[in-house]
């Protein structure tokens, strides 16, 4: 197909449709833009759309605050308290081990790492983030379990590693995105290296490791595999750190396979009163961060500044 | 400097550097943890085509998680291109709907897998009436790793210089001739980066996909037929104690598929934001 | 014969005033230079001439500019234009394609497929941006491969291969290499045979050794717009003859120490 360029039709016919592609492909752009927005909706649609209903039928005292979850007896007792009690337990657990060792390990990286140990390091917390649950859950069962039985605390332990990645990633970048000169200027006024960092820069990083925890909470109470294979899964509450517990997350795989009716209706609940946790969840983090890159995509990629055009 | 100040930079010292020296056991307890106990069962017989509870093979799951990764990967990365494209070259910054997007996109990405799970169980299996299925999971899954795409997608776009653009539009060519031929060409590596990143993702990914792909092991002709990926194959060991070894097997490929992954994400993000400037 | 003909323009970004009044015209194949310190409205100016302005959000044109006969800001189809006024930018921008596709990208913008006439037109302009010799062998090589100067030279190849009427140059050299530069002057001087040409330049040297007419701007404002002897010889404002004292005066100041601001500040 050769055209002269002198050939004023074609060119006009030309022009216009490329202007008529240029309308239409705008719309499909757009389109594949709400389609996150679209995802969300469906996903609440249908989670609380046969979650809510359930919750109202079984009755919302009893099914949040019911210490009694017998599916199969007749009548069937469906009380998630435990199983909320238990993701809350395990989690704060993981916090309580994952977090100062993850702030700490970040302080390192970032302020008191040799590059050439930073080459090596780096891809290590990386590999970590990697590692898929179920090798953790593996792992937990043959390294901790022996050791601290299928309990609250291996799930603890076991999270508490799992969650180290995304506070180690995300803490650094906040660290790093403090000015140099605000750790210099307190080296200046004689402070030593580390009085300066944590006196100085993790004060003024607060925000983003403030989020770093949250989503490394997000993550530890929303993971399931590697709980199931460590917690022993007993639905009652929990008397001690050795007691086996289950969380919503390892309720829901457990049964859902045999699950039919209202039982199954009732794990799908323990599902949108996770979502709803999530949610929360996510709620705080801007009101803590503030800015665009607060959210949990933030951990995969660095900082840097902005690109006007 | 007095000596309570000198204890005090002394501890924190050594707090940050046990911490550091913690999370690196850590690490490595758990690879060559897994390695040692894996090593010895990575054997021929672990490989052969089909499954059965002799030889426990770990082939159709093999060949399911890149049948499955490479169709979930089909179906989110035209989405989440796209979608970065309006929000990078048409969107105005700051709008709400940029906003609405951006929000969406966050929330998505910390909905736990199970969430996932259900919710493909309850639309893709059971409302569209696919069954447990690989195209289940795998709309499942991408879904999932819509936001990783969308914003590897996004930063790689921002990162190509506005010179470019520039120059195309000064030659008359218009905005799609501009995005297809000039900027995606020039953000190829870093949305590339970030499809190597989500097919990670998908790999690790178990428990968005038992009630979606189920749990057979096969290897699927059909994508309306079920199958289960190394990571659903090792759970589904892990309940039997006879095949605990076969696990550590399994759980040695994954570790070495996500290293590569890593490896290559970073190696090829890393050069574009050298390309950048 | 005018080729471009501006009156009364005006235009804003936002709330700042960025050209106030312009009325001037631009002679067919002569090179006009546009000088003035950073932020003077000098490159917006030059950008207004192909609608480059248009990208820009919050940005508002009153006033007119003619192409000959054709009102530009009237033009439905500003690719058209485009293709008519060509435009060459500070910082050599090769796409990230071969030196072919880079000079081969215009025409085929403008619905040319047919390789044999892509093959003569690229020649065409490479020789005519005089770089032929130098990539004849290296068509098929990555534009980012050649050094900066070349790159440049390639930049107005790419412009020159949709054969444009005028070329606007956007302080061309300022970041190039003073070898390179005088090849770029060398260049523009061969191409005002065939192009009108308008160029804005922080090098005072430049301005007076290669154009044939130069217009001073100052915070938005035409100063004086005249023959480029003249200007530079016997200013009739006091702010230009001080500009140009001072900027002559300082040497071979090819600086420009920022360049993006006058785009951005207006």
């Amino acid at each position: 197909m050769t055209v002269g360029t002198n050939n004023v039709g074609k060119q006009e016919a030309h022009a216009r449709r490329t202007k008529i592609q240029e309308r239409a492909m705008g719309g499909v752009f757009f389109v594949a833009a709400l389609a996150s927005v679209f995802a969300v909706a469906m996903i609440c649609v249908f989670l609380l759309g046969e979650g809510i209903p359930a919750i109202g039928e079984i009755g919302v005292r009893g099914f949040l605050l019911g210490t009694d979850w017998s599916p199969s007896n007749i009548p069937p007792s469906f009380g998630i308290f435990p199983m909320i009690v238990g993701s809350v337990l395990v989690t704060l657990g993981a916090v309580i081990l994952g977090v100062p060792i993850g702030i700490f390990s970040a302080v390192y990286l970032s302020y008191s790492c040799p590059p050439r140990l930073y080459r090596f390091l780096k891809p290590g917390v990386d590999l970590l983030a990697g590692i898929p649950s179920v090798v953790y859950g593996f792992f937990g069962m043959a390294a901790l379990t022996p050791l601290l039985g299928s309990s609250m605390l291996s799930a603890s332990v076991l999270l508490g590693i799992m969650i180290l990645p995304t506070v180690i990633t995300l803490s650094e970048n906040a660290l790093r995105a403090i000015p140099g000169d605000r750790y210099e200027g307190a080296l200046a006024l004689g402070a030593k290296h580390y009085r300066s960092v944590f006196g100085v820069v993790l004060p003024a990083a607060r925000s983003g490791v403030i989020a770093a925890i949250i989503l490394g909470l997000g993550r530890a109470i929303g993971e399931t595999m590697a709980v199931i294979m460590v917690a022993g899964n007993q639905a009652r509450m929990p008397e001690g750190l050795l007691d086996g517990v289950r969380t919503m997350t390892a309720n829901i795989v457990l049964e859902m396979g045999y699950a039919s009716g209202m039982h199954r209706r009732a794990l799908i609940a323990t599902g949108a009163v996770l979502f709803v946790f999530i949610l929360l969840i996510d709620l705080c983090v801007p009101f803590i961060t503030r800015g665009r890159n607060a959210g949990p995509l933030r951990k995969l990629f660095k900082p840097k500044a902005g690109n006007a055009l | 400097m007095n000596r309570d100040a000198k204890i005090k930079e002394g501890i924190m010292k050594w707090l940050v550097q046990i911490s550091m020296i913690v999370t690196t056991a850590v690490l490595a307890f758990i690879v060559i943890f897994v390695v040692v106990k894996g090593l010895p069962y990575i054997k021929p017989s672990l490989f052969s085509l089909t499954y059965n509870s002799e030889n426990v093979s770990l082939m159709p799951a093999l060949l399911s998680t890149v049948i499955l990764t490479a169709l979930a990967l089909v179906i989110a990365v035209p989405f989440g291109v796209f979608a970065s494209i309006f929000l990078v070259e048409y969107a105005r910054r700051g709008s709400k709907i940029v906003k609405l997007i951006r929000a969406m996109s966050e929330t998505l990405a910390g909905i736990p897998s199970i969430v996932f799970g259900l919710f493909g169980m309850l639309f893709f299996v059971t409302f569209l009436g696919f069954g447990f299925s690989v195209l289940a999971g795998a709309l499942t899954l991408a879904i999932m790793v819509l936001p990783i795409v969308l914003r590897a997608s996004e930063e790689a776009l921002l990162s190509v210089s506005d010179g470019l653009r520039e120059g195309s539009f000064s030659l008359g060519a218009g905005k799609l001739r501009t995005i297809f031929k000039v900027v995606l060409p020039a953000a190829a590596p870093g949305i590339f980066g970030g499809v190597i990143l989500s097919s990670g993702r998908v790999i690790g990914e178990t428990a968005a996909l038992i009630y979606t792909a189920g749990t057979v092991a096969q290897i699927p002709v059909s994508p309306l037929q079920s199958a289960r990926t190394l990571s659903v194959h090792m759970y589904a060991l892990s309940g039997e104690s006879l095949h605990v070894g076969e696990g550590y097997a399994t759980a040695v490929v994954l570790l070495a598929l996500v290293a590569v992954i890593n490896v290559a994400s970073s190696a090829i993000l890393k050069r574009t934001v050298r390309n950048r400037i | 014969m005018n080729c471009f003909v501006v009156r009364d323009l005006n235009l804003h970004y936002g709330d700042n005033h960025a050209l106030k009044d312009i009325t001037l015209d631009m002679k067919y194949r002569e090179i006009t230079a546009l000088i003035g310190p950073s932020g003077c409205g000098k490159s917006t100016f030059l950008r207004t001439l192909n609608r480059m302005n248009d990208l820009i959000e919050g940005c508002r044109i009153d006033g007119s500019i003619r192409l000959f006969d054709d009102d530009i800001y009237a033009m439905s189809d500003v690719s058209v234009l485009r293709k008519r006024v060509g435009m060459v930018f500070q910082k050599p921008n090769p796409f990230p394609m071969s030196v072919f596709d880079n000079v081969a990208f215009g025409p085929r913008t403008h619905g040319i497929r047919s390789r044999q006439e892509l093959e003569m037109i690229v020649e065409k302009s490479l020789r005519d941006a005089a770089i032929w010799d130098e990539v004849k062998d290296r068509l098929k090589k990555p534009a980012l491969s050649l050094s900066g100067g070349q790159q440049q030279r390639l930049c107005i190849a790419r412009a020159l291969a949709v054969s444009p009427e005028v070329l606007l140059l956007d302080e061309p050299t300022s970041a190039l290499d003073p070898i390179s530069t005088a090849k770029i002057e060398e260049l523009l001087d061969e191409l005002k045979a065939k192009y009108t040409v308008v160029i804005v330049t922080h090098n005072m040297q430049q301005a007076a050794l290669i154009s044939d007419r130069t217009a001073f701007f100052l915070l938005g404002n035409l100063v004086e717009y005249g023959e480029t002897k003249e200007l530079f010889s016997n200013p009739k404002d006091e702010r230009t003859r001080e500009y140009i004292s001072v900027k002559v005066g300082a040497g071979n100041s090819r600086s420009s120490s920022s360049p993006d601001v006058a785009r951005l500040v207006g």
